[in-house]
């Protein structure tokens, strides 16, 4: 069982750390993990992705064709990588930001208000853990503990954010289970 | 009256142990070969040999290590500062020193120069100033005087055209991890007694753990300077010392001499 | 992750010249290399750095230092200073994308540098080319022990894309410096022995000679002892891809995803790019009616490829410059039109 997932949004957005919070928690649990980051000089306010593959067995290419996952936190990360989805695969949108679907009918999609579900926690700014912790609950790639705890690993010794984070996942736990 | 001779032989004069027993390539009257001898004296007066390791240049004398008898590893053009700054630092109770020349020190290897003097490196410099690029046959130094002819600056160095002779050693003195620099010459006896108290001086600096110390030394090339050795020493205490002057440039060691 | 796997390797002294995309290394090794009692120097240049590196390996510290390929050419002279004075030393070359100043792209466009030598004169250097972190982590201490059994400068070559991806990573046992050999010819102060000298300059052309065969030597013992490879699924294949480091890992991917669907496909991935395992590719070649090489470049391990196989087996090569990190996905159609021979995606390279 493989599964790649794509994070992508504009720097700013906390891409790269969600696939972070995926990748330590995977690794914590045990299966084999890679995290690919691809920023490179448009750091600053341009558009950051990231793949996380996970995988029972050994994790040849880092790099994605056809994400099993995208996460697109804006409109153009929505455009490029939309149509590489796999068939039956899983989109998440950040429907704060945007309100188009992509323009096919074989892939689920979930819309994730992760502003308002952060600013209902404390603060907007943990709109990326929201989001995180609804990838998790719907994939089923990590449970809510192990979120938790990636996100704490992925920080390290920031601590001062862990309690903010740990909500956001929460809530983003709880928006996937009372939807089902 | 006893059967006793009269005459009593006593050694006053011999080779340092820091110096082995091989004739040098150097030229008549060239100052490397001074300038070896006290740097041996000193490491010997000091102790040092044993826990010497010296780091010569490509230069004239590029061959040292066939004449100091002490560990020492040959460094590419200009950068031996960098490469004592990595012996240094790996063997800190070692004594490390450079012996360079000025093309050596003060053109190829000015930016190693400077930010290993500026990061005060505990490591001592002999810095041999002929104002000539003598391996190489007598073309312009940084350190040619204006109005030298060099191979390479035909007519005398042109302020102008060929720019500036370059004092390093005051250009170094700006620098805080910098301790000592001092300037003296190897053409005279007195002079010559005067640059092993330099040397020496700066050789101290890294024992007490101070910081940088260069000691520059004003050294005849009589091949490329085309002069027999008498009319280079004179040209060095009548001429050099106009643009290079003599003396003290930094001191904060606080040693009293 | 290299930074780490070179101190617990032994690595007690780090001198570098910041440059992206690997600065990573430097940053984590400042903080890391006091803790160990080892040194740290940020260098004015990479020319200083190489040579500080030059320096403490001489006084017998396990050095390494690191940088990307602008900054490679830079310590090229220093390379070969190191080859020259038989010191060992470890260079890792993060590849960017060239030439000139390029971008921070991950190409890997390096190959001919690190593997033909790059610096002047008469020596080889072995140039280690790892795939993922693990072996990554592993190959660090591969190279210092290469450098130190056979003082020789030990290249890791790596892609940005490896300076940047991340996974878990077992390291192996720490070494600690005390146990390492003591290395009979450093410079240490001469008391109770000779004193000792190291240089590279040999003015007399007879004894120049005699070095440069001990040296020739020296690398034909590398060349039977140190030459690593790895192939998967290269028993019966009709195709074998040629790939090293991370290209290597999306070409596995790819041949994953043509698994069943046409012919069998294997895998060739050198791990040292020198000595590049010339005999065990020839071999294989014998057996497989195709070789497809896949590059991060215009096509410079090609080279080695060709002269390994000859004619013995149709050559195709798929090369992609600049930086582009092609899918796993594009890969798979070039392998397709290998296998059809439509040329719509590489090209054939005739012998
Ligand atoms: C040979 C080489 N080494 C390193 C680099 C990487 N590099 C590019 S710019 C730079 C330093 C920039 O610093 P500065 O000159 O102070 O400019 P700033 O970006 O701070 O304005 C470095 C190290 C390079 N391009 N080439
Ligand atoms: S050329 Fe000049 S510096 Fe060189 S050895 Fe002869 S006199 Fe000395």
């Amino acid at each position: 069982m493989i599964t790649r997932t794509i994070f992508s949004g504009f720097g700013g957005q906390g891409v790269l750390l969600m696939g972070y919070v995926l990748s330590h928690g995977a690794m914590l649990k045990g299966v084999n993990v890679t995290y690919f980051p691809a920023y490179g000089a448009e750091m600053r306010g341009g558009t950051a992705n990231c793949t996380v593959t996970i995988s029972d067995r050994k994790i040849a290419s880092p790099v994605a064709s056809q994400p099993d996952i995208l996460v697109a936190m804006n409109l153009p990360s929505l455009d490029k990588f939309g149509p590489t989805v796999v068939e039956k695969g899983l989109v998440f949108i950040n429907s704060s930001l945007v309100n188009e679907e992509p323009p096919r009918d074989d892939v689920e999609v979930v819309k994730v208000p992760t502003l308002e579900l952060a600013n209902e926690v404390g603060s907007e700014r943990a709109a990326n853990m929201v989001m995180i912790g609804a990838v998790c609950a719907k994939s089923g790639l990590l449970s809510l503990k192990e979120t938790i705890e990636g996100m704490k690993a992925a920080l390290k010794a920031k601590e001062k954010f862990f309690d903010l984070n740990e909500k956001g996942i929460r809530r983003g736990f709880d928006f996937i289970n009372q939807a089902r | 009256m006893s059967g006793e001779p009269a005459l009593k032989y006593e050694k006053v004069f011999g080779r340092p142990e820091s110096l082995k027993d091989n004739y040098t390539h150097y030229c008549p009257g060239c100052g490397h070969s001074i300038a070896h001898r006290l740097v041996a004296e000193c490491i010997d007066e000091l102790g040092l040999r044993e826990k010497t390791i010296g780091v010569p240049p490509v230069g004239c004398a590029v061959l040292a290590y066939n004449y100091f008898n002490f560990d020492m590893i040959e460094a590419p053009h200009g950068r031996p500062l960098a490469l004592a700054t990595g012996i240094k630092r790996t063997v800190p109770d070692k004594f490390v020193f450079t012996y360079q020349g000025d093309g050596d020190l003060a053109a190829i290897g000015t930016a190693e120069t400077i930010h290993a003097a500026n990061r005060g490196e505990r490591i001592s410099t002999v810095f041999i100033n002929n104002a000539i690029y003598g391996m190489t046959g007598g073309q312009m130094a940084p350190t040619t005087l204006l109005g030298q002819e060099a191979t390479t600056t035909p007519g005398g160095r042109d302020a102008r055209y060929h720019g500036q002779p370059i004092d390093i050693s005051r250009m170094l003195a700006v620098c805080d991890g910098v301790v000592y620099i001092e300037r003296c010459s190897l053409s005279g006896v007195k002079q010559i007694r005067s640059a092993k108290r330099a040397i020496k001086k700066a050789f101290r600096c890294q024992l007490d753990d101070l910081g940088f110390a260069l000691v520059e030394l004003l050294s005849p090339c009589p091949t490329n300077w085309k002069m027999s050795p008498k009319q280079a020493w004179e040209w060095v205490n009548k001429v050099m010392v106009n643009t290079y002057p003599l003396g003290v440039i930094k001191d904060t060691t606080g040693y009293e001499d | 992750m290299l930074g780490e796997a070179a101190v617990l390797a032994g690595c007690r002294f780090y001198a570098g010249y910041p440059i992206t995309p690997q600065n990573e290394l430097p940053e984590y090794l400042s903080g890391r290399l006091p803790q160990v009692g080892g040194t740290f120097i940020q260098g004015e240049s990479e020319i200083a750095s190489i040579n500080m590196i030059i320096g403490a390996t001489a006084a017998g510290a396990r050095a390494m230092t690191s940088s990307s390929s602008p900054g490679i050419s830079l310590k090229q002279e220093g390379i070969s200073y190191l080859a020259g004075m038989e010191l060992p030393a470890v260079i890792a070359n993060t590849m960017r994308g060239g030439p000139g100043l390029g971008n921070i792209a991950p190409s890997a466009a390096d190959y001919f540098q690190a593997t033909r030598g790059g610096g002047h004169g008469d020596y080889r250097t072995p140039v280690l080319a790892p795939s993922g972190c693990q072996e990554l982590a592993e190959m660090t201490f591969l190279a210092f022990d290469i450098a130190d059994k056979y003082r020789t400068p030990v290249m890791i070559l790596g892609d940005g894309m490896m300076g940047q991806t991340m996974e878990p990573v077992v390291f192996p046992d720490p070494i600690d410096p005390k146990d390492l050999p003591r290395r009979d010819y450093i410079l240490d102060g001469c008391k109770g022995r000779e004193p000792r000298a190291i240089y590279s300059m040999i003015l007399d052309i007879n004894l120049m000679y005699q070095h440069n065969l001990k040296l020739l030597e020296k690398y034909e013992q590398i060349t039977a002892n140190e030459t690593r490879w790895d192939t998967v699924g290269t028993d019966g294949a009709e195709i074998v891809v040629v790939a090293y480091g991370t290209a290597a890992r999306i070409a596995e991917s790819a041949i994953e995803e043509l698994a069943g669907r046409g012919p069998k496909i294997g895998l060739f991935r050198p791990i040292t790019l020198w000595p590049f395992p010339t005999k065990q590719l020839r071999s294989l070649s014998e057996n497989v009616s195709k070789i497809a090489v896949f590059e991060f470049s215009a096509g410079q391990m090609l080279e080695d490829v060709i002269m390994s196989v000859g004619d013995r087996a149709e050559i195709y090569f798929y090369g992609v410059p600049g930086g582009i990190v092609p899918t796993p996905a594009e890969v798979a159609g070039f392998l397709s039109s290998v296998n059809s021979g439509d040329g719509k995606v590489g090209r054939r390279i005739e012998v």
